[in-house]
């Protein structure tokens, strides 16, 4: 191995490991505060067993009725894989953090650091997200569980493999919306209406309401959104709407979502930071 | 060798100018007015390495504003300068890991967790060799004194015991520069002069590069020699900090012991009474009339022991600050 190779290798460990460190601490960090999190997890159960029971009542009357091509089975099964993806896509404090980190000057530490913030607060959410999957898989397990008979079984496995890597694809997009939103308030310190904005759509957008057939009629190049990886894209993979033959397709526009994303916010970050003010003292 | 050099650096804000009143913030919505404001104005000077300086001067003079600059934080709106032979806004990870900039605020340590867990992280961020971290984390807590803190989390650490916890993030890494912004704001007598020592120590053994920004005169006199005094944005001297007293003291202090427990009614004549206790007076008088005043007291009273003091620097400063405010109100108005 030459030296210019043996320093590549070097650098490149250096970076892993930092990576890994970050993650072992921020999960240390998610730790410090088990009651409050437990309790956070739990709540979050709430308005799932709440969506079944509006489902109940909608399809009260038939069953087996469809309403754009889902029965009160595929509504159920649909609603409960969507919050699975939800739980890998939703970001929850990331934009305010950024913007309130911009606000009050905290975000400093990540400029005169030699480390990349948006790397730092991406390893710093993984480990929210393990945290937070730890904690919440036995209730996840015990809905699932409960709502067995209204799921059509296991797919094949390269449609469970696509699944899964689209629920991992849906995180980094969540992510990178989140973050883009927060770098924002570089220009403008308050983003909390644009958080709103951004969750009310997402919330439509994404399929987390309803399924997106049912809006696609409503609105035109819904299906060209990112926000639809979010939530209805595992979805649908794991409840065959989207035929096999396609799922590479949808796996790579997904993928093109991320590198587009990953792009704005790099640009964003380094535009914002040539206009940064650096208050809070 | 220079370390640092700065030349005429400049940097605005836009402020969004609000009118007063509910109707003000209404027109505010439709119509903004924007003032730039100058929070430095084409300074420039030059560290070699290894000096200890101080930049001094009132609340909003640009202290902070120059450090943030050199520390690359925020961009300048014209000038140069380099630290270190880097341009600090370019934030290079080759010159980020060459300084360190210590405020008063919590800054890189993770607020719930034990101080030796950000020390790791930073072992890894700066790339330290184990042997490196283990001999300097051994070191720099020893001298600051807080082993036994080490494994408490941040938040449970008084502010002295987490402004120490800081100095050692920033210290790890051993910077070639140092930038100071107040880091003894708020922290009592003793932790102030437990830093002090400590920075002192460090910078004579180390012989890095320190700017360091702080209201208590103390810490000035205690670790540096040169002054740099900013005021509006402005350099308004650049020198020995025994110089200050030299140029801008107009007054000295003398003070008498009179001769059995008498003091005279007629001293507002040669100065201004600043104390009197028992038998002992404070006087401030002007520098050029020392002599005098001494010879008329003296051979009008009695007088058992006289000493001619230098007014303290913090008083010096103080009113030079305050007529370096009023000349630029004047100036700007």
């Amino acid at each position: 191995m030459s030296a210019a190779e043996t320093t590549l290798v070097e650098e490149a460990r250096a970076r892993l490991r930092l990576k890994w460190l970050v993650l072992r601490t921020a999960i240390d960090e998610r730790l410090a505060y088990r009651a409050d999190f437990a309790f956070s997890t739990f709540v979050r159960f709430l308005p799932i067993v709440t969506q079944i029971f509006l489902w109940v009542a909608i399809f009260q009357n038939d069953p087996e009725r469809q309403m754009q091509g889902y029965r009160f089975a595929d509504m159920v099964a649909y609603y409960l894989l969507a919050m699975l993806a939800r739980a890998f896509s939703s970001m929850p404090g990331l934009s305010t953090g950024i913007a309130g980190s911009i606000a009050d000057g905290s975000i400093r530490k990540y400029l005169i650091q030699p480390v990349d913030m948006l790397d730092h607060l991406f390893w710093h959410r993984v480990a929210h997200k393990l945290v937070y999957y730890v904690v919440a898989a036995g209730p996840f397990a015990l809905v699932f569980w409960l709502c067995r008979g209204w799921f059509p079984g296991w797919p094949a496995w390269p449609v469970t493999a696509a699944f899964v890597a689209s629920l991992l694809m849906g995180f980094v997009i969540g992510f990178l919306i989140e973050a883009w939103i927060g770098l924002v308030a570089f220009w403008f310190l308050e983003v909390s209406s644009l958080i709103f904005i951004y969750m009310m759509l997402s919330y439509f957008l994404s399929g987390h309401m309803i399924p997106l057939e049912w809006l696609s009629g409503w609105i035109p190049g819904v299906e060209w959104l990112p926000f639809r990886h979010l939530a209805w894209t595992p979805a649908a993979i794991m409840l065959g709407k989207i035929a096999p033959d396609d799922l590479p397709q949808e796996l790579a526009v997904e993928f093109a979502w991320i590198i587009a994303l990953l792009l704005i916010n790099r640009w964003t970050f380094q535009r914002g930071v040539r206009r940064y003010c650096s208050y809070g003292g | 060798m220079a370390a640092i050099e700065v030349h005429d650096l400049c940097r605005q804000y836009k402020v969004y100018r609000k009118r007063e009143g509910l109707w003000g913030a209404l027109r505010g919505v439709f119509r903004r007015e924007y003032e730039i404001v100058s929070a430095v104005r084409n300074v420039s000077f030059q560290i070699e390495s290894g000096e200890m300086v101080a930049f001094l001067g009132p609340n909003g003079a640009g202290k902070t504003t120059t450090l943030k600059l050199l520390s690359g934080l925020v961009v300048p709106t014209s000038g140069t300068a380099t630290v270190l032979g880097h341009v600090p806004w370019l934030r290079e990870n080759l010159y980020r890991r060459r300084f360190s900039l210590v405020t008063g605020q919590k800054e890189q340590l993770w607020w719930d967790l034990p101080a030796q867990e950000s020390f790791r992280l930073h072992q890894e961020i700066y790339r330290i060799p184990p042997a490196d971290y283990a001999q300097r984390l051994g070191q720099l807590t020893e001298l600051l004194d807080v082993v036994r803190l080490l494994s408490r989390p941040v938040r449970e650490l008084s502010l002295g015991e987490r402004m120490r916890m800081e100095l050692i993030a920033a210290l790890l890494h051993r910077p070639e520069v140092l930038f100071l912004d107040e880091p003894t704001i708020g922290l009592d007598v003793v932790s102030q002069r437990r830093v002090q020592d400590f920075l002192r120590t460090w910078q004579q053994e180390h012989g890095i590069t320190v700017i360091l920004t702080s209201h208590y005169m103390k810490d000035v006199e205690a670790l540096c020699r040169r002054a740099v005094i900013i005021n509006a944005g402005q350099v308004i001297h650049d020198g020995p900090l025994a110089a200050i007293l030299d140029r801008f003291s107009r007054h000295k202090i003398v003070e008498l012991q009179f001769s059995d427990n008498r003091i005279p009614n007629d001293l507002a004549r040669y100065g201004r009474l600043l104390e009197t206790r028992a038998a002992r007076v404070r006087l401030q008088v002007e520098k050029q009339r020392v002599s005098a005043v001494l010879a008329g007291i003296l051979d009008q009273h009695s007088v058992d022991d006289i000493s001619v003091l230098e007014r303290p620097l913090e008083d010096v400063i103080a009113e030079l600050f305050v007529v370096a405010g009023d000349a630029s109100k004047a100036g700007g108005s």
